[in-house]
């Protein structure tokens, strides 16, 4: 079938403004990132302005990438390729747009109130009760239009990759609602119901799954749909893909407990969550070899197919990041990096080189089948590439020196037996890699703000043609 | 299962709630998991007409005044617990350099909990009576003139932002309907207390009782 006849049969107007909406944000978020990475560096960057400090900016960063480029990837990605392997149309087209002008509605209201500092104190999930309850009414609104289009579905089997949306998608809901219960105070602010310990645990449940679902399980169903399709090959595996999926749906739930070792969470709760990270690594790598293998007997490819290497190396990220991971999460490692950058490189390590790739080459496959041609630049999707993983391996390489140095900088001890370093002289110390670190995120920024003029471009050519070519198109 | 959407959905919710309730749902039942359960003198046990005013330092731990908790809303508005832990942990050096390793019921009044997860500043768990007043409104006004090393912003708006009481006491009644044992005799208390105040007043009456509340023991082993 060609692609008019594609966009005739499927609702893909929706899915073109979620793909724009990503790309604008993928710059955005990475951009707030370098600004606070600098500030660490400069802090004269803070400019004495309350709503440019790096205590609400932070929550800006993490928020835009998170929800607002991740989001709309995500929505991007599923509602695309649900409508292809199942061969119908989207459920229902309004609630779709429903989906997209909520969610951007939520990210707007982000992007105001975490500057003026209304926020509810719990990482991640910073955003005040009125927007809580917005994000769970557009999440569901988005969950129930996948599931009825899977449910309308033409094929007999539901595709893999629509499994690991919909696991996304029922995770996050119990989540969000749980983690976000709290009680208003006013208009803007709000108390967590908990406290403590178990506040503790609820908030790193949440954590770690946000990662662990949102930003993996999700971006999974990326990469069982886009690695077939644009290296045209079928899936390596499908038992391995079977046994990836529901492995990975029971385990990693259990490891947000890896986040609290040696706190006054119980012992018994933190080895269970180490214990389980560990076993997670064979899942894991189940399902990046699946993804790799894929590419069997056409690796040629990679040499000319500058998509496929945004595919192919976000897997290599993630192989690297889900073996750092577990291995952060033992208990005697995890004394040295907790509270360091290597936590934070470790996470960077997974969102700019697993999602962030595996998402770049996800959008640039679909803006070349939503309108129809290649892309403006295949030159420039090069440039992003070696962009990208320039950036991060500064940026990560920047942050294990960092977090391991200053963890053993402060266990230290002299020949008196006394602690050698005073915290201050620790975060003098800091300072090469501070910098390092916002050179290395720069870098992955401007590949970004590469990707949006080249879509720009893209789409730009592709609407100049089509109006040139209505008539002949339509008779 | 991969032919039936619904099977695939009631599958999902099942396998997805069992980590979630096997690691969360014992925390409330455990006694062992709140430290004050066997030794209830952690906290501050309150006789009758007792307001927070008759509480002195090393009694236990109690809930915030009206002025320490605008102080720690300024705290999380600010997003201090981006790079500041409260959550010392049980090594020699921690204990060195920040003081006995926390307690879970040290934070049982926090909603949220800010045991943080970051330390690119120093934990504050136990900051409280480390550092004078002065110094604190110095170093919150301009960081590098105390500490030159530091990558902290300046809050110079601390001084200039008055609290209002309407709302500490709005705040007041929100904690106790999450379970903050104020009462009403506190939340009234709490209009003069804070009338006039500054968030700088505040944030340094929250810093300054952090840690303070309960005096624990080294000999003692509160935790296994």
């Amino acid at each position: 079938m060609d692609s008019t006849d594609a966009s005739q049969k499927y609702n893909f107007e929706v899915v073109r403004w979620f793909s724009v909406a990503a790309v604008i944000y993928f710059v955005v978020g990475t951009l707030v990132g370098v600004w606070i990475a600098s500030e660490l560096a400069w802090p004269f960057l803070n400019f004495d302005i309350a709503e440019l400090t790096f205590g609400r900016l932070r929550p800006l960063h993490t928020n835009a990438v998170i929800f607002a480029f991740g989001g709309c990837a995500l929505m991007a990605t599923s509602f695309y390729s649900v409508q292809r392997t199942c061969g119908v149309k989207l459920w229902s087209n309004k609630l779709a747009w429903f989906t997209f002008w909520g969610w951007n509605l939520i990210i707007v209201s982000a992007v105001v109130t975490l500057p003026l500092g209304l926020t509810q104190g719990k990482e991640y999930a910073e955003l005040e009760w009125p927007i809580d309850i917005a994000i769970a009414v557009i999440w569901l609104s988005y969950t129930f239009n996948f599931i009825m289009t899977l449910a309308n579905r033409k094929s007999s089997h539901i595709y893999v990759s629509n499994w690991f949306f919909l696991g996304m998608m029922v995770m996050i809901t119990y989540l969000h609602v749980v983690n976000s219960l709290a009680i208003p105070v006013s208009m803007f602010k709000s108390y967590s119901i908990f406290s403590s310990v178990q506040d503790a645990m609820i908030q790193w449940w949440w954590g770690h799954n946000a990662v662990g679902f949102y930003l993996t399980a999700g971006f999974l169903g990326i990469m069982y749909y886009f690695i077939p399709k644009q290296a045209d090959r079928p899936i390596f595996s499908y038992r391995l893909s079977v046994i990836h999926f529901w492995a990975l749906m029971f385990g990693y739930v259990w490891l947000g407990a890896h986040h609290l070792q040696y706190t006054a969470l119980p012992d018994w709760t933190g080895s269970l969550g180490a214990a389980i990270s560990l076993a997670m690594i064979i899942p894991s790598w189940g399902g990046a070899v699946n993804g790799m293998m894929t590419l069997s007997g056409a690796w040629d490819k990679l040499r000319t197919d500058y998509v496929l290497r945004f595919l192919i190396m976000s897997l290599a990220f993630y192989v690297m990041s889900t073996f750092e991971g577990p291995v952060m999460s033992v208990k005697t490692v995890n004394a040295l990096s907790h509270y360091t950058d290597w936590t934070i490189g470790h996470v960077h390590s997974g969102a700019l080189g697993w999602v962030g790739m595996v998402a770049a080459g996800a959008l640039y496959h679909l803006v070349m089948k939503l309108w129809n041609r290649e892309m403006y630049s295949t030159k420039l999707v090069n440039m992003h590439f070696w962009m990208s993983t320039i950036g991060i391996v500064i940026y990560i390489v920047a942050m294990w020196i960092s977090g391991i140095m200053q963890g053993l900088m402060w266990r230290d001890y002299d020949e008196f037996g006394t602690l050698t370093y005073t915290f201050a002289e620790t975060v003098a110390a800091m300072h090469p890699y501070y910098v390092m670190r916002a050179v290395g995120g720069f870098i992955y920024f401007l590949g970004t703000v590469v990707m949006l003029y080249n879509v720009v471009m893209t789409i730009r050519c592709a609407s100049t043609s089509t109006s040139a070519n209505a008539t002949p198109a339509n008779a | 299962m991969e032919r039936n959407v619904w099977a695939m959905l009631v599958m999902l919710l099942f396998v997805l709630s069992i980590g979630g309730i096997v690691e969360i749902v014992p925390l409330y039942y455990l006694d062992d998991t709140m430290e004050h359960n066997a030794r209830p003198e952690i906290l501050w046990q309150r006789k009758d007409g007792q307001t927070l005013a008759d509480w002195k330092p090393g009694d236990g731990v109690r809930p915030y005044t009206g002025l320490e908790l605008s102080g720690r809303d300024v705290y999380i508005r600010e997003g201090c617990y981006l790079c500041h832990s409260q959550m010392i942990r049980p090594f020699r050096d921690e204990k060195e350099r920040y003081g006995h390793y926390s307690l879970a019921s040290e934070s049982i009044y926090d909603h949220p909990f800010q045991w943080g997860s970051k330390r690119t500043g120093p934990d504050l768990a136990r900051v409280g009576g480390k550092y004078s007043d002065e110094w604190h409104v110095k170093h919150l006004i301009a960081p590098r003139s105390v500490v030159p090393e530091s990558v902290m912003p300046n809050y110079p708006w601390f001084e200039k932002n008055i609290i209002d009481p309407e709302q500490v006491a709005a705040s007041m009644r929100g904690m106790r309907t999450v379970g903050v044992p104020y009462t009403d005799a506190d939340i009234a208390a709490s209009a003069d207390q804070v009338k006039g105040k500054t968030e700088m007043d505040a944030m340094v009456a929250y810093l300054q009782v952090l840690g303070t509340m309960v005096r624990l023991d080294y000999g003692v082993q509160y935790r296994e």
